[in-house]
């Protein structure tokens, strides 16, 4: 790799995860992923994706082997730092988790709040994201109002609006048409375009073959890594920019086609 | 500190709707046995000073009054010389038959038991007296003469109010773990029904302070309105009990009614409280969260 470890946004060295006495769910998982890199997560259901996503997101530790974000081994790093990096990660969970009680306004703008940020600039940025996702008149809403595509869109902007370094998503095209779908991965295309490294579990094989971005297999626990059917394609790329572009254009190119 | 924006929503919960009235309790019954305290120490402040100032002497009576009249001319004049008397009174003989009336009866019984001849001594707090000294002088004409300064059973009655006192203290402890128990169980219910807001916050970077301050401010705010019913029920009740104990004017029952510092302690209690329900609240979340990553 063209990267030094430290360079790593995220790196998994033979961790295997097992609940209670259970059998390992994850075995010797091994792999790194570069900043501004695109990768799919596909498997069976079952075969440990969200899992591997509730480890890459800190809800969890291993039960064995070393994870490291940013160049940190969550292993040693205090537990009060954790915090620190968890605002570096966003995540798009299965079942959205949105907090019904608070209005779409509010829901997007907890990662700012939770960081500090004064509130005119939450209330400038959040107004701002909800309205490039087409929600600028649900701002007030409260998600059981939303339709299913309107919440995922929400849970997607609160993922995305404090620029994370990492961002994960767990199925988020997965209960929309494939129209919805695809704008929605335009969202995370245009994202990864600014730098973020993004992890997408899904189940869409079309989609992923459509993009071309590589591919992370989960089988039995066990991880595998392919490239993508391009030869040349994103993850073969050291420069992250270059990344960005080549697969925006992928994505524009294949959008034309469907 | 207290933001009115709570990402919980932990305003509109159900499960801490009875907290204030449990808190309106304990503030009132803590509110009560301090007054309890307060009263108690004024009356052992009284007491004592009142006790130790005075003496009495015994003298007992022989067959001749004449020389009965002597000995009592005797041990004034000493009890006069020595520093620290201000004052050596002795008790007429109507005033015993006074005292004595009550069990006796008026008769004429009283004038032939031989009843001993009393002197009232008022002495100075400040000085200390030698009593067995003093005591000495007075056997060297009157040989069984007697002092009693009180002091056996003011004793007994110190013991038992000090012993009254550290039950209201116990009380008032019980009461402080009562109000702790009541917060971490409503506290935990709080973390239980809002547990998967709680893991989002978590999972998207807040610091365990952050949630913490949600529920603490929480806690102080219910709290807070729970001991304002508590004092505003025990206020009254101290007021009532004051005016009714003001209509006996016997020297046994003493003065109800507080001096204003102590009233101020009083007034500080339900704050006291409230803070206490804001920093356990407070402590429980923090302990629960630390055994997430």
């Amino acid at each position: 790799m063209s990267y030094s470890d430290q360079a790593l946004v995220i790196r998994f060295e033979n961790v295997g995860l097992r609940y209670g006495l259970g059998p390992e769910v994850l075995q010797d998982i091994t792999f790194g992923l570069e900043p501004g890199s695109f990768h799919f997560l596909l498997g069976a259901s079952g075969a440990g994706k969200s899992s591997l996503l509730r480890l890459m997101y800190l809800a969890m530790k291993p039960s064995r082997g070393l994870i490291s974000l940013f160049g940190r081994d969550i292993a040693v790093t205090p537990r009060r730092l954790l915090p620190e990096v968890r605002r570096r990660i966003g995540v798009v969970f299965q079942d959205f988790r949105l907090l019904n009680h608070l209005s779409a306004f509010d829901n997007v703008a907890m990662p700012l709040r939770v960081a500090g940020v004064k509130e005119s600039e939450v209330a400038k940025n959040v107004t701002e994201l909800l309205s490039w996702v087409g929600l600028k008149d649900h701002i007030n809403a409260r998600p059981p109002t939303l339709s299913g595509g309107q919440q995922q869109r929400v849970a997607i902007a609160r993922a995305v609006i404090a620029r994370p370094k990492l961002l994960l998503a767990d199925e988020p095209t997965g209960n929309v048409d494939d129209k919805m779908a695809l704008r929605l991965m335009h969202l995370f295309v245009q994202l990864n375009k600014l730098g973020t490294t993004i992890v997408i579990a899904t189940h869409n094989e079309t989609m992923v073959e459509r993009m071309g971005y590589p591919c992370m297999r989960l089988e039995g626990g066990v991880l595998s890594m392919d490239r993508g059917k391009t030869v040349g394609g994103p993850a073969e790329s050291a420069d992250p920019s270059a990344v960005a572009a080549s697969s925006f254009g992928r994505f524009r190119s294949s959008d034309r086609l469907s | 500190m207290l933001s009115r924006r709570t990402d919980l929503a932990l305003e509109q919960d159900h499960y801490n709707r009875f907290l204030p009235w449990l808190i309106a309790f304990m503030v009132f019954l803590a509110i009560l046995s301090v007054a309890g305290t307060f009263v108690l120490g004024g009356m052992i402040a009284r007491w004592d000073q009142n006790m130790s100032a005075t003496l009495t002497v015994q003298l007992p009576t022989t067959d001749q009054a004449e020389q009965d009249e002597k000995n009592v001319g005797r041990a004034l004049k000493i009890l006069r010389e020595t520093p620290g008397v201000i004052e050596a009174r002795p008790v007429t003989a109507a005033e015993i038959s006074g005292l004595l009336e009550p069990w006796l009866g008026r008769t004429k019984v009283l004038s032939d038991l031989p009843l001993p001849r009393l002197i009232d001594v008022e002495v100075s707090p400040n000085t200390p007296l030698d009593i067995n000294a003093l005591a000495q002088k007075l056997r060297s004409f009157a040989p069984s003469a007697g002092i009693d300064d009180h002091r056996v059973w003011l004793d007994r009655f110190l013991r038992l109010i000090h012993t009254i006192q550290a039950v209201a203290v116990a009380v008032l402890g019980l009461i402080g773990l009562a109000t702790v128990g009541t917060v971490i169980f409503t506290t935990r219910t709080g973390l239980a029904v809002h547990q998967e807001a709680i893991e989002v916050l978590h999972l998207i970077g807040a610091q365990d302070s952050y949630i913490a301050r949600q529920f603490a401010t929480r806690a102080l705010l219910l709290a807070l309105r729970g001991s304002l019913i508590g004092l505003a029920l025990a206020v009254p009740t101290l007021i009532a009990v004051g005016i009714l104990s003001s209509t006996f004017d016997t020297g046994v029952i003493p003065k109800l009614s507080l001096p204003f510092d102590q009233w101020l302690i009083i007034a500080v209690i339900p704050l006291l409280v409230a803070l206490i329900a804001m920093v356990t609240a407070r402590v429980t979340v923090l302990q629960s969260l630390a055994r997430m990553l």
